[in-house]
């Protein structure tokens, strides 16, 4: 294996060592949900949680072998998630359980195409507007009549000969590539700000294009789609991204008020979206109607309590779509408070490695890329569990990495070799000191073992 | 860009810090109300899903126990005695909820209570069950004698320990069985709750504590008690010999049952239930009578370890004596506006017996373990003072005399002394209800007990005389009295 500098090898033992321990944490936790003895759970899936557990190792030799400077956690964190998910799926329905572990596999395999395909991600800036387009029609195919298929009110499916998938999935990875190289080559314009309402300097009306565009595709997503959560987040991304690019918080405030007057509208026009405000306001006084899923996931969480019940022993089965939207709520119930804010940890690291690469990353564009791919799992993770705790609006969005979910697990694979080989392109010399200095504060004479 | 990405995590950060403050909230300050609330099905599979402590009785019978189903729901009850504990164990009811001692003792039969908890980190690990055993003080031959006794006729016994508070026997008929309310099946379940919901002779209403009646004669004995402690009487005063009382302020008169003449001395009075003596006692203390039904309990709650709790007893109201004076001659006979449940006049019975103070009754003996170590036991514990021990004593030897021969003969029994009183309410409606309730032995009772026949007057060969309440309910309390006089003393537990 080819190690330019000599020190890839340390992190790449370090990735190593923590998928062993998140093995050992995912093994465990199977484990004790086959003895709880109140699952329906037979064992049939064993093999195919060892098989899950070769897949990361496979991941793991791909990065070896096709990025081996690259970050040491974010891998070892996805395969945190993914375990709890596999858990908790198979938990409550093997089958899907098993459909998991071959979308695991597929994910694992996008993974390892995306290292070797993308070669340097700084290439990727050129094909901005082949992503663009990509993006723009993943996003519309759903509305498209004849492939197009609604799930559970949401049109956000498409059918293609045997495999169903959710293009919204694929679209936010690839527009967020658009729009990193985008806003890069026009953040000089776009940071001009030549007016003011007080002391607040507003830019050039004509700049605002971008953001009015933006606004629209998710006005339509919303409207055709009845994607709420996937609206939230394409807009939400968006804007985060014109902020990172241009440094003015106007681009902020206009966005949530653009937000504010889209939601006001949709509140208005759209009985989908009325409804599930009324439900998130006081879920109680309809709770076997449209309040069932919230209300039951309440209950749930309060079932749960600090401890909560133990995994395998709380009843997430009364729970609708527990398996897919409200994973969470399984898990608040089984693992307790201390299981869900550790779940929410692991979600605060992986987004702190993301941010991390993306401020270590040379090019600006690189540095864009990277937080905008970071703040699509941070924005998701927030959309999905702000739902169904009743912090917001509930609106059907995956939970990264944890969910039930074919389409989306595949996406968030693609993502992290994203993000890992951006990682891997920064400043070796800057990554090195960085880590010197920690390493020998945190553990003298450690460097020298190895 | 930095600081940006920077102020982005600082965001993001902020965002999670809103999520683990939500889920504090969810999981701790509102989990209470969330775990427990009525639409939570996991409070019920969680109820259901382990087996329940036994109910036996205190001669070890077993009365309540749990068996593994292949229903969402785990475990169920059975109730190998059906309905002759019905009341006591109560249901354990999916749809119903529970009552009874399934309810009073749940955390105990759920192994919830701290005194079931393990208590040493070996039970923890090898994960013992620790649902507790709840042992009542209710004996299955005197509650099978109590409804033998009946013979399917309506109403209640009441039998316990004075000393103790202890209740032996305390059956209602009909009763009910709680078996079908505590399957799973919903429709079936709900079908045989409407069923005995429809009845009209209520089986599923314990009339030994839920209902009132006018006690009739045997309420003279609160009577007697108020006139002596209150010296408006002594046992020898003398009063006029009638057949009927007029009452004050009307042109209505108390009787004598059967136009009969009688009056004499309070003894003399007592032995033969002279209505109008007792009539006029009621007039001459006033409110002062009000007073000692209070010390006895009347009108307050009685403390009882089953659900759903006793019927409150009642009496005139306090204060209305100048304003309608023969209410409180109806009162001196256990008329009017008197009204008490069976448990109230055993425990009326038992004051007397007890020198005057009444213990907290109580069904339930003691509580074990999965080990059969007891890890609670009740004691017995006074609840409130009637009245001296020197008034309970004249009290009891005229109460002596009746049974020796006066109005409740039938309540004899060989070679015991048996203090006791008749009585025969008149009641709107119908026959008058016949009562007895006596204590034996009479010099250091180890029983008192109080027998209702609903409409019991209807056996009566003529109008319901005085001797009716002699002849229906005294043999009932007579044989449940011989029952627990008889046998071995309880197994200490």
């Amino acid at each position: 294996m080819a190690t330019p500098t000599g020190i890839e090898p340390r992190q790449r033992s370090d990735e190593l060592l923590l998928l062993v321990l998140v093995a050992i944490l995912a093994a465990g936790g199977y484990l004790l949900t086959l003895l709880s003895e109140r699952t329906e759970l037979t064992g049939s899936l064993t093999p195919r949680l060892a098989a899950v557990g070769l897949l990361f190792l496979a991941a793991h030799v791909a990065v070896r072998r096709y990025a081996p400077g690259a970050d040491a956690t974010l891998l070892p964190l996805a395969a945190l998630l993914d375990g709890i998910g596999f858990i908790f799926v198979a938990r409550l329905d093997e089958d899907l359980a098993a459909a998991q572990t071959v979308w695991t596999a597929v994910g694992i395999g996008a993974f390892i195409v995306t290292l070797i395909v993308v070669k340097e991600a700084r290439a990727l800036e050129r094909y901005r507007y082949t992503f663009a387009l990509i993006g723009i029609v993943t996003l519309l195919l759903p509305t498209i009549p004849g492939i197009g298929r609604e799930v559970n009110g949401a049109r956000l499916w498409v059918r293609l000969g045997p495999i169903n998938f959710q293009p919204g999935e694929i679209a936010k990875v690839v527009l967020v590539i658009f729009f990193a190289s985008y806003l890069i080559e026009k953040r000089e314009l776009l940071s001009e700000m030549t007016r003011r309402v007080g002391r607040v300097p507003l830019p050039e009306p004509r700049h605002l294009g971008p953001l009015l565009a933006a606004w629209g595709v998710s006005l339509v997503i919303m409207v055709q789609e009845k994607d709420l959560g996937s609206s939230l987040l394409f807009f939400g991304v968006f804007a985060v991204m014109l902020y990172l690019a241009t440094g003015r918080g106007a681009y902020v405030g206009i966005a949530g008020l653009m937000f504010g007057v889209g939601a006001a509208l949709a509140y208005r026009a759209f009985s989908h979206v009325a409804t599930r405000v009324t439900t998130w306001l006081d879920p109680w006084p309809d709770a076997s109607g449209q309040g069932y899923q919230l209300v039951q996931s309440l209950y749930a969480f309060g079932s749960g309590g600090f401890a909560g019940t133990g995994f395998g022993l709380g009843h997430p089965e009364k729970i609708p779509n527990a398996a897919t939207d409200f994973v969470f709520a399984a898990i608040g119930e089984e693992l307790g408070l201390l299981g869900a804010v550790a779940v929410l940890i692991v979600y605060l690291l992986f987004i702190g490695s993301g941010l991390r690469i993306a401020a270590r990353a040379e090019r600006p564009f690189l540095k864009l890329l990277a937080a905008g791919l970071t703040t699509i799992v941070g924005v998701q993770t927030f959309i999905i569990l702000g739902g169904v705790t009743r912090v917001i609006p509930l609106t059907g969005i995956t939970m990264p990495f944890i969910s039930y979910g074919g389409s989306s697990l595949v996406s968030n694979f693609a993502l992290l070799a994203l993000l890992l080989r951006i990682s891997a392109e920064s400043d070796v010399d800057e990554t090195l000191l960085g880590r010197d200095a920690g390493l020998a504060a945190v553990a003298p004479g450690v460097r020298g073992a190895s | 860009m930095n600081d940006r990405i920077r102020h982005v995590g600082l965001a993001l950060t902020l965002l999670f810090v809103v999520l683990a403050g939500q889920l504090t909230y969810l999981q701790i300050v509102d989990a209470d109300d969330l775990s427990e609330h009525p639409g939570n099905v996991r409070k019920v599979l969680r109820t259901y899903a382990e087996p329940r402590g036994l109910i036996l009785s205190a001669d070890e019978k077993i009365l309540a126990r749990s068996v593994g189903t292949t229903t969402e729901f785990q475990f169920r009850r059975l109730y190998p005695t059906h309905s002759l504990f019905g009341h006591i164990t109560g249901m354990f009811s999916f749809t119903f909820g529970a009552t009874g001692v399934e309810s009073t003792f749940n955390n105990e039969l759920a192994g919830r209570s701290e005194d079931l908890q393990f208590r040493n980190l070996g039970d923890l690990l090898v994960g013992k069950e620790h649902a507790g055993t709840v042992v009542l003080t209710v004996r299955s031959d005197a509650q099978a004698a109590a409804r033998d006794a009946l013979a399917g006729r309506a109403g209640s016994v009441v039998a316990l320990n004075p000393k103790t508070g202890e209740v032996l026997a305390m059956y209602s008929e009909p009763g009910f069985d709680p078996e079908p309310l505590s399957a799973h099946g919903q429709t079936d379940v709900r079908a045989a709750f409407d069923t005995l919901n429809a009845d009209p002779a209520k089986p599923m209403l314990p009339r030994a504590w839920r209902e009132v009646y006018p006690p009739g004669s045997t309420f003279k004995i609160v009577t007697a008690t108020a006139a002596i402690d209150h010296g408006v009487a002594t046992p020898e005063r003398d009063f006029p010999v009638l057949t009927e009382l007029d009452l004050p302020l009307t042109d209505r008169s108390l009787k004598n049952f059967g136009g009969s003449r009688c009056g004499g001395t309070l003894v003399e009075s007592f032995r033969r239930s002279c209505n109008t003596t007792f009539g006029q006692l009621g007039l001459d203390l006033g409110e002062k009578l009000l007073d000692t039904m209070a010390d006895f309990g009347i009108g307050e709650s009685v403390p009882l370890d089953l659900a759903p709790k006793p019927a409150r007893s009642l009496g005139p109201q306090v204060g209305t004596f100048t304003a309608d004076a023969p209410k409180f001659a109806q009162a001196g006979i256990g008329q009017g506006d008197v009204a008490v449940t069976p448990l109230q006049m055993a425990l009326v019975t038992a004051a007397i017996g007890n020198g005057g103070v009444i213990m907290t009754p109580h069904v339930v003996r003691e509580v074990r373990d999965v080990d059969g170590v007891v890890v609670n036991r009740i004691d017995p514990e006074p609840w409130r003072t009637a009245t001296s021990p020197e008034t309970a004593a004249l009290v009891r030897d005229m109460m002596i005399q009746v049974v020796a021969n006066g109005t409740g003969s039938r309540g004899q029994i060989p070679g015991v002394t048996v203090a006791g009183k008749t009585g025969t309410a008149q009641a709107p409606g119908g026959p008058p209800h016949t009562w007895f309730v006596a204590f034996a032995p009479a010099e250091n009772p180890v029983v008192a007990v109080a027998v209702l026949v609903e409409r019991g007057g209807g056996e009566s060969l003529g109008a319901g005389d005085e001797a009716t309440g002699g002849r229906v309910a005294a043999p009932v309390a007579q044989s449940v009295m011989s029952v627990i006089l008889n046998s071995p003393p309880l197994p200490a537990g």
